[in-house]
């Protein structure tokens, strides 16, 4: 086992018990917007996807890196929005104070307007 | 590595680290999401230094980012809260499909030969990769409706199953010991997917959260691994805490179910009595039914409504409606309090979720330990499309399906209300005894048109 794989395989087992650890405590309400953003996190596969569609050389590791940026992207990007409107909904509710009624879609035309 | 790009990669890892503990608090948790997001984007610019660029590669890479962009963001804002738990398959399945894809390009790269240190990887990211973007479009597919949410099995299932996983298992050893080429990791790819939708299809669609969360952790490892194949640290770190947290997530779902994890994957849970339990409710036993205006009364005269909300809630998008009868309720004194079960929707969390849209109040929702005593004293439990969990057959009949998994006691108050479209059964296929007891009137129709009918009764009572 050469040196760097050794560092990669510590990395790997310590982020294990740090993944562990970490979800360990959150509340049973906030599990559904957990795994919607742990899943945005592992859109970090985009990384990978660009290392190998940028540096592609021939017609197949194009056809193949375009497929995985795509994907990818979608992960990375719907993960973090989709998560993001979970959470938006929770906002002022733990002290008790009504959130506002107005919906950001309805704002910006009352501006226009006036 | 440059020692500036192992730097950021550190800091990378540390938002992601800090994001999750932020998430962990309804309070921090936006924030948390969003330190995660600014994570990403320091991980994504930290590699720019690492690429050795060529002209098509950069133009792909961009066009790939561009088609990728639209599709996630509107998929994300368009869909309704309903369906968010397939969305949330298919952002998993897209995942984890790319690092397939990733590790299948890197390994053409590696000649027929790989070192150890590569091939295995490699291999796991194909497979696992693979079989999480085919589980995920089939849990798609069950909760978008697109096919039946019960579970399909046939004679010799596992068999089949047994038999794939072995060849998988086979072609892997051979490409890591003999010889890595395409004619070896296609086929391997290729089972990855058919193992993935035959892993999928006998699990019924009320054990979809669960499986989604496993998937989860699924796409995670396969990242990871595909982190080990280009020997890069962001994806081993972010790969491997998904990995690490979602393994948690799906322990913690099997275990609000009463079930080992085994049994709901491999239990064909649900299609055990799915059959005998329709004639039994075709049997002759008698069903109570109310109108509005009955129920109205019941309610509004009431001291205590505790209301038990399910995946019908959802459907019928009546979140605001219950919300306007809890309204209507309190301002006749009468103490309204919400009873949510761990797996009641479509994922934990998913009624906290839903209700949160509608702005009900934190404290009055109350999960099952806190509130499974206080049915004794409710006059009313209000059933708002649920129904497995609330089936006293999980306490009572040891050859039930569900037996097992602890339930909202919803049996103990002094009436029921079911609101329910029909008499089919819930997600699980099984029938429940409760709709045939006495304390219990029907309320039938769209969870949401029944509410707003009942909010005009309340007012008018």
């Amino acid at each position: 086992m050469n040196e760097n794989l050794l560092n990669e395989f510590t990395v790997f087992v310590l982020a294990i018990f740090i993944g562990f650890e970490v979800i360990s405590k959150v509340p049973t309400i906030l599990h559904t917007p957990l795994m919607s953003g742990t899943n945005a996190i592992h859109g970090i596969i985009l990384v990978g996807a660009i290392l190998i569609a940028a540096t592609a050389r021939d017609p197949l590791q194009i056809a193949l890196g375009l497929v995985a940026v795509i994907l990818a992207t979608i992960n990375v990007v719907g993960g973090f929005v989709v998560t993001d409107r979970m959470l938006e909904m929770f906002k002022g509710r733990p002290t008790g104070k009504p959130a506002e009624k107005t919906s950001p879609e309805k704002t910006p035309p009352e501006k226009t307007a006036g | 590595m440059t020692v500036a790009v192992a730097l950021a990669y550190l800091l990378a890892a540390v938002f992601f680290i800090f994001g999750l503990i932020q998430l962990s608090s309804p309070k921090t948790a936006r924030r948390g999401n969003q330190i995660a997001a600014v994570g990403m984007v320091i991980a994504l610019l930290a590699t720019i230094p690492l690429l050795h660029f060529t002209t098509g590669g950069v133009v792909i890479t961009i066009i790939g980012i561009l088609i990728g962009v639209p599709i996630g963001a509107v998929g994300a804002r368009r869909v309704k809260m309903t369906a968010i738990p397939q969305m949330v398959a298919l952002f998993n399945g897209v995942g984890g499909g790319a690092a397939s894809v990733v590790a299948v390009s890197e390994l053409l790269l590696q000649g027929s030969h790989p070192p150890f240190a590569i091939a295995f990887p490699s291999v796991f990211s194909i497979v696992i990769g693979s079989v999480s973007f085919a589980g995920s479009l089939v849990a798609f597919a069950k909760l978008q409706a697109l096919m039946t949410g019960s579970p399909i099995t046939y004679p010799g299932q596992q068999l089949v199953n047994g038999v794939l996983a072995l060849a998988i298992v086979a072609l892997a050893v051979y490409l890591i010991a003999v010889s890595s080429t395409a004619v070896i990791f296609v086929p391997l790819l290729i089972l990855g997917l058919v193992l993935g939708v035959a892993f999928v299809l006998p699990i019924g669609g009320a054990d979809m959260p669960v499986v989604i969360s496993m998937l989860n952790a699924f796409t995670g490892l396969a990242v990871a691994a595909s982190g080990f194949v280009l020997g890069n640290f962001a994806l081993i770190v972010a790969g491997t805490l998904v990995g690490a947290s979602g393994t948690l997530l799906t322990k913690l779902m099997s275990d609000a179910m009463g079930r080992s994890l085994g049994n709901v994957l491999f239990g064909a849970f649900g299609s055990v009595k799915a059959g005998p339990a329709g004639v039994t409710g075709a049997e002759g036993k008698s069903v109570r039914s109310g109108t509005p205006e009955d129920i109205a009364t019941l309610l509004a005269y009431s001291r205590k409504v505790i209301i038990v909300p399910g995946y019908g809630l959802a459907v019928a998008q009546g979140q605001h409606a219950v919300k306007e009868l809890a309204d209507e309720l309190e301002k006749r004194g009468v103490e309204v309090e919400y009873a949510i079960h761990p797996v009641a929707g479509r994922m934990p969390g998913h009624m906290n979720v839903l209700l949160a849209e509608a702005n009900v109040p934190y404290d009055q929702l109350k999960e099952m330990d806190q509130i499974n005593d206080e049915f004794k004293s409710a006059d009313v439990a209000l059933v708002v499309g649920a129904n497995d969990v609330v089936n006293p057959a999980a306490r009572s009949s040891p050859g039930s399906p569900i037996y097992g998994m602890p339930i909202l006691n919803a049996d103990e108050a002094k009436n029921i209300v079911f609101m329910k479209r029909s008499m089919r059964p819930g997600f699980a296929g099984i029938d429940n005894e409760l709709l045939y007891d006495p304390k219990t009137v029907m309320l039938f129709g769209d969870a949401k048109d029944s509410l707003m009918k009942l909010v005009a009764a309340v007012k008018a009572a």
